[in-house]
């Protein structure tokens, strides 16, 4: 579970990252692992640390799919939407479990419970359709499978 | 009697199968029936259809069983004889499949059959011997080898590596970097995967070779956080190399494991240059080259993990060797990746030359769904796509770059009949716009002006007066971009105008569905 903003742990991030060539995103990666997400006031903090613009570091922020302002929902399903999956009717799928969540792309359930986003390939194309929850590969998805996925998730 | 080892992969496609699961029921049954098992978690020997497969050792070599479900577990231990060559899944002796049989596996020699972690398995499997050969070649005999084996770089662009290492070795600077592009964002692609997850060490040991070829310290390796799997892995390997005096200070090289951020765009080398610094991953204007102001402005060589991880082999064994495979000018091996909508899915290592008939057809099997093949996109998103016409052409570089296509980093993916190939044009034009870093307006603006009048064509809203638009957006793509994001999505945009034209007959399309 995500860590509520605390500014002294932020530090602590940033300090571990001393003495790094180029230390930005290894230190954006740790504090989204901490806090679920790049909350605002990390951002005028690392810049600080770093020697940075807020302005460059907010564009680092904003430029990369990974990085969030808000903390992404419990589980987290990315449904790969590349070639290998559309060849196997993967964009029927994830309507399916659109649908059933009631969600848009990156959308997250209203209870916080589920967020499910796209990816451009998770490199498992050879078992498309594929995907990953909370970070465990899913292959050969088929309606079945969705079915029982959803299940898993729960709500 | 020592016990019984079972090779079970933990590559992150077969695990996305079910290989934990079988693995864990083959540890409770074995405890169940008494017997001792030793269980290796292995890559993948690139067989997807048959994941998860699991193998057995045998006095007499490897037998495997394939697409094991943890259900066929109890079966495989029921009887007089465990695991037995009778059993309804074996598929025999894994080096006998055609599909591996055919293959020439010198980059992925090792893969699926090592524990990706253990280094004195790599050392038993002719590891370590292409470093050994290195030192003994010195810095300059160790660039002429790489020069002399023809290899040409994995990611796509193919430039000769020895070339590239040259220009390092020869330009004067106190720090130089060895970086590892491991960004593999292509669809369709998964053999640095693979190799990250299946045989570490090969690539740990390229690039100490490559650090000690150019006089660099210290080398990054970027891998996509799409691949989890991957990051533990390698990441593990790498302190096991530090541990064994393999990688770290002392030893002259150091390596760090560093994790991109969802950016297709970072998979283009100076993009990826720009990530590593701590910044937005933009593309930079060449000149200057990586090669000589890199990464912190030093010089680079940066280079596809597959080129890298071929460097090992190519001391080891010569390259005389390595060059005599291939044809023209594409000398090796290339690892082709059959994926999507295809029977036989998986890494098929082959000299270049194959066509891609015989790619498809013969290794790959057709559909999966059956169906016929109407389409294949070869090289991840920026892809020409081909008809089954064009299937007589050679998998070179050159020969595809002479259709307007590109072999990428090898990935083929295969659709069949149910295909909607002006869907597929505007999700290239969509997906560059997606993954477009803004730099070039051609790119920036022109991907999602594309996407809007592809829509068009869809709707069937004059085709033709749309159809010359888009051939025309695509000539300023491909002539006004600065990297290959921008400059190839008119590959697979115009192959499925000009191969599949009925496709963007929308008015008679759309009349026929209503």
């Amino acid at each position: 579970m995500p860590t509520a903003w605390n500014e002294s742990r932020a530090s602590e991030i940033i300090r571990r990252h001393e003495g790094r060539e180029g230390p930005l995103l290894p230190i954006l990666h740790d504090v989204q692992a901490e806090f679920g997400c790049i909350p605002a006031p990390a951002i005028p903090q690392i810049a600080t640390a770093l020697n940075l613009t807020r302005a460059e570091v907010h564009g680092v922020v904003s430029f990369y799919h990974d990085f969030r302002e808000a903390p992404a929902g419990r589980h987290v399903l990315k449904l790969c939407r590349a070639e290998a999956c559309q060849s196997m009717q993967g964009e029927a799928l994830a309507d399916q479990v659109l649908r059933h969540f009631g969600v848009a792309w990156g959308g997250t359930t209203p209870d916080g419970h589920l967020t499910v986003e796209a990816t451009y390939c998770l490199g498992l194309c050879a078992c498309a359709p594929s995907a990953l929850l909370d970070g465990e590969p899913r292959g050969r998805l088929t309606t079945a499978s969705i079915a029982a996925l959803a299940e898993e998730i729960g709500r | 009697m020592s016990a019984l080892r079972i090779f079970v992969p933990c590559d992150a496609a077969a695990r996305a199968v079910g290989a934990d699961r079988v693995a864990a029921t083959i540890r409770d049954e074995a405890a169940r029936h008494g017997v001792e098992v030793e269980i290796v978690r292995t890559g993948s020997r690139g067989l997807f259809w048959l994941e998860p497969m699991v193998e057995i050792a045998t006095p007499t070599g490897r037998i495997a069983f394939g697409c094991v479900t943890p259900n066929d577990v109890p079966g495989l231990f029921a009887g007089y004889s465990r695991f037995a060559a009778s059993h309804p899944l074996c598929v025999g002796r894994p080096e006998e499949i055609p599909f591996l049989k055919r293959q020439t596996r010198i980059t992925f020699a090792r893969c699926g059959i090592v524990d990706p972690l253990s280094l004195d398995d790599y050392r038993a499997h002719d590891g370590l011997r292409g470093l050994e050969r290195a030192r003994s070649l010195g810095p300059a005999g160790t660039v002429a080898e790489v020069t002399t084996s023809g290899l040409r770089g994995r990611g796509g662009a193919g430039f000769p590596t020895g070339i590239k290492w040259k220009t390092v070795a020869d330009a004067p600077a106190d720090r130089k970097y060895i970086v590892c592009n491991a960004d593999e964002g292509d669809s369709g692609t998964y053999a640095d995967r693979m190799l990250l997850e299946g045989d570490p060490f090969v690539l740990i040991e390229g690039m100490i070779i490559a650090g000690l070829a150019v006089g660099a310290g210290k080398g990054y390796v970027y891998i996509r956080s799409e691949y989890p799997d991957a990051i533990r892995t390698f990441s593990k390997a790498v302190a096991v190399a530090e541990a064994a005096g393999l990688l770290g200070a002392a030893a002259g090289f150091e390596i760090e494991v560093r994790v991109g951020a969802g950016a297709y765009v970072c998979g283009e080398e100076t993009s990826l240059l720009e990530s590593l610094e701590g910044k937005r991953g933009q593309v930079r204007a060449k000149p200057p080259l990586p090669a000589h102001k890199g990464l912190f402005g030093q010089p680079t060589v940066i280079n596809n993990l597959i080129s890298l991880a071929t460097v090992p082999a190519i001391l080891a064994d010569g390259a005389e060797a390595y060059a005599a495979l291939g044809m023209g000018r594409s000398r090796g091996t290339m690892p082709i990746q059959l994926a999507g909508n295809v029977k036989h899915g998986g890494l098929f290592e082959a000299a270049f030359g194959l066509t891609l008939g015989e790619i498809v057809d013969e290794i790959g099997g057709g559909t999966a769904s059956g169906r016929p093949v109407r389409a294949v996109q070869v090289g991840g998103p920026l892809g020409a796509y081909f008809p089954r016409a064009l299937f007589d052409t050679a998998f070179d570089y050159e020969a595809f770059a002479a259709l307007d296509g590109l072999i990428g980093h090898g990935g083929v993916v295969v659709f069949d009949d149910t295909v909607d190939m002006a869907r597929q044009a505007r999700f290239a034009l969509e997906f560059c716009a997606i993954e477009s870093c803004g730099k070039c307006t051609p790119c920036r603006i022109g991907s999602t002006r594309g996407t809007e009048t592809m829509d068009k064509i869809i709707r069937g809203e004059r085709v033709t007066d749309n159809l010359a638009l888009i051939t025309d957006l695509c000539q300023t793509l491909k002539f006004g971009s600065l990297c290959a994001l921008g400059g190839f999505t008119p590959y697979p945009v115009m192959s499925a105008i000009k191969h599949f034209p009925e496709d963007f007959d929308r008015p008679r399309l759309v009349a026929a569905a209503e």
